[in-house]
């Protein structure tokens, strides 16, 4: 699929044409071309320093790009970048909020920051107050707030003058899984019930896949490839037969990519990754190839692709994420490392 | 999820623009005055520097002091407790947790106009430094201490001295907005020093050093000072009224200049 599909559409709310950011010698971000549609979730997926808190930095106009054009809902981001605010809402790596404000003082401080009066404020945050279900909490101090309150109040400032546009930078970072599901749930109630376009960062694998719509990965400031998740995993192949075995699998790749039925063999240390239309049909026979060819298997397992294998597929190497649960869809035996 | 919602646009009347200079002025100030409230602590050397150095200062050098012919030691005191009470206040240290935390970069996000990101404080700043000079001229009143030029003269005492403190806060912002560091802003404490020790602190003028004589000549604190105590001793002294603010305005041109300097790096993008 082209990268660059998309990025001449009227359309879209975000386009990023030859995208570039050098910090010194080192270019952070390398001509990132993004074309991101009004009313979809977007997740911009990528480990740690690929590039993705750069990228969306310079989307909500915090960074100068070095190079290249950035559209935000119609906008120039470099030229008109208080038109771009106006538009958009952030909520950044971390929940930038004032610990000595209450949830109430800091939302109505953002509110009239964004112009409203105080009855618009005051409508803003009986909406939010149920939409973020944040209840009697709003008069406390943010200081007394657990982690997932302080997330869900960061997403309710950076909703509170409804705007077309929400950028989210890594929103569960951090979080546990409760917590993390909840943030989940009101990303989707903020998407479906107000249609707000948005463009998320994250480097969990499951969160790209369970939110976006489509997903773009960024691996050392490239955006690698981008399409729905159910379309990148479907260009992995059907199905995987994932090979553990003793030694170099280099040979035994070579072997395998002969046998008819087989789309793609990929080989990494001592795992294979081979890709099949049918793999409960032809996992034995794999099995039977390894054994003639005297190759001792330490593990052998089948299953659907993961975004994990597109990003082991289009960068070569597996992702590196901290602190997240296995992947929706993988086997549990077999997590990412 | 694999496709887009079909998008209704919300009809709302709500719709974001800008608020205008003053009223993220007052927005910024109003958010800057509650959290003193809630930074009680941080008040406390305020309240008590002040009211320490004046009873030790007093207490050891009063009496060589009056040894000078019409030197009232306790008139002549006041004013360097309330430079105690004001200089060096302000929400600088705000301004770093704001920069760490990223809440300084969700402000500068907003449509705020950036000149009330600081001046915003400043205003409260000023609320809060004219309110510390009260008990510091009750603590006068309560030892003796009147002033020549009435109630209005004390009004122009406490606005002296909070305008001061104000111009003083500039030097803080300056720092915390350039380095977002802690110990940086903490070590603005330090020009304190040159600023209030090597003036008339403790004796008049004449009764100085040569050397030190001459630095104080270059030392604006000297001629606030000095306009303070002609408010207490003297009655309307325009002249030494006039010398003190402008001297106060020197030093403001330098570290409010300096703070806009750092506002503008901190919240353009680079």
């Amino acid at each position: 699929m082209s990268l660059d599909s998309g990025v001449n559409d009227t359309n879209n709310a975000i386009v990023t044409r030859g995208l570039v950011r050098e910090f010194g010698a080192v270019k952070a971000v390398d001509g990132v071309n993004l074309a991101v549609r009004q009313g979809e979730i977007y997740g911009f997926l990528g480990p740690n320093g690929a590039g993705k808190t750069t990228v969306i930095r310079m989307l909500i106009t915090l960074l100068a790009p070095t190079a290249g054009t950035i559209s935000v809902a119609g906008f120039d981001a470099v030229a008109q970048p208080d038109r771009v605010r106006l538009s958009i809402g952030a909520a950044l790596q971390e929940a930038a909020l004032d610990e000595k404000q209450t949830g109430r003082e800091l939302l109505t401080l953002q509110g009239r920051l964004y112009g409203l009066t105080g009855r618009e404020i005051a409508a803003r945050i009986a909406d939010l107050t149920d939409l973020i279900d944040i209840g009697e909490a709003m008069g406390r101090l943010i200081g007394t707030y657990s982690g997932g309150m302080k997330r869900r109040l960061d997403l309710a400032a950076a909703l509170i003058h409804r705007p077309g546009i929400l950028f989210l930078d890594e929103p569960t970072a951090g979080l546990d899984p409760l917590s993390r599901n909840r943030i989940w749930e009101e990303v989707r109630k903020i998407n479906t019930e107000l249609g707000v376009t948005i463009f998320l960062t994250t480097q969990y694998l499951e969160e790209a896949d369970a939110l976006a719509h489509r997903v773009g990965i960024i691996d050392r400031g490239r955006l690698a490839t981008q399409g729905t998740p159910a379309d990148l995993k479907h260009s992995r192949g059907s199905d995987l037969i994932i090979v553990k075995l003793d030694g170099d699998a280099t040979a035994a790749a070579a072997a395998l990519q002969a046998l008819p039925e087989v789309e793609a063999v990929d080989a990494h240390d001592s795992e294979l990754t081979i890709s099949v239309s049918n793999g409960a049909a032809f996992i034995s026979a794999v099995a039977l190839k390894l054994n003639e060819l005297g190759i001792t298997v330490r593990e052998l397992t089948l299953r659907t692709p993961t975004l994990d294998d597109v990003f082991l597929q289009v960068t070569g190497s597996r992702f590196r994420q901290e602190g997240a649960s296995p992947a929706a869809g993988e086997d549990a035996t077999d997590p990412a490392p | 999820m694999s496709a887009a919602p079909a998008v209704t646009p919300a009809i709302t009347p709500i719709r974001a623009r800008k608020a205008g200079f003053l009223r993220d002025l007052l927005s910024v100030a109003r958010r800057a005055v509650r959290s003193i409230s809630r930074d009680m602590e941080t008040l406390i050397p305020a309240l008590l520097i002040p009211v320490f150095m004046f009873a030790v200062t007093v207490g050891a050098l009063q009496d060589f002091a009056e040894n000078i012919p019409g030197l009232d030691y306790r008139a002549f005191q006041l004013p360097v407790a309330v430079m105690f009470a004001v200089t060096g206040i302000s929400r600088a240290i705000t301004v770093v947790t704001d920069i760490q935390t990223g809440y300084f970069a969700r402000l500068v996000i907003t449509p705020v106009n950036r000149l009330a990101l600081l001046l915003g404080l400043m205003v409260a700043d000023f609320v809060l430094i004219v309110a510390l000079t009260v008990p510091v001229v009750i603590m006068g009143y309560v030892v003796g201490v009147r002033f020549e030029t009435g109630l209005p003269g004390i009004l122009a005492f406490m606005l002296i001295a909070g305008f001061w403190g104000l111009i003083f806060s500039g030097f803080p912002y300056a720092i915390a907005l350039k380095t977002g560091n802690v110990a940086a802003v903490n070590m603005s404490f330090m020009l304190f020093f040159p600023f209030l020790f090597m003036t008339t602190l403790f004796i008049p003028q004449e009764q100085m050093s040569p050397w030190l004589s001459r630095v104080a000549d270059y030392n604006p604190v000297t001629y606030i000072l000095a306009a303070e105590r002609s408010l207490i001793s003297e009655g309307w002294n325009l002249v030494a009224l006039r010398d003190g603010i402008i001297s106060a305005l020197a030093v403001g041109i330098l570290s409010l200049g300096l703070a806009l300097a750092a506002l503008k790096g901190r919240a353009t993008r680079k």
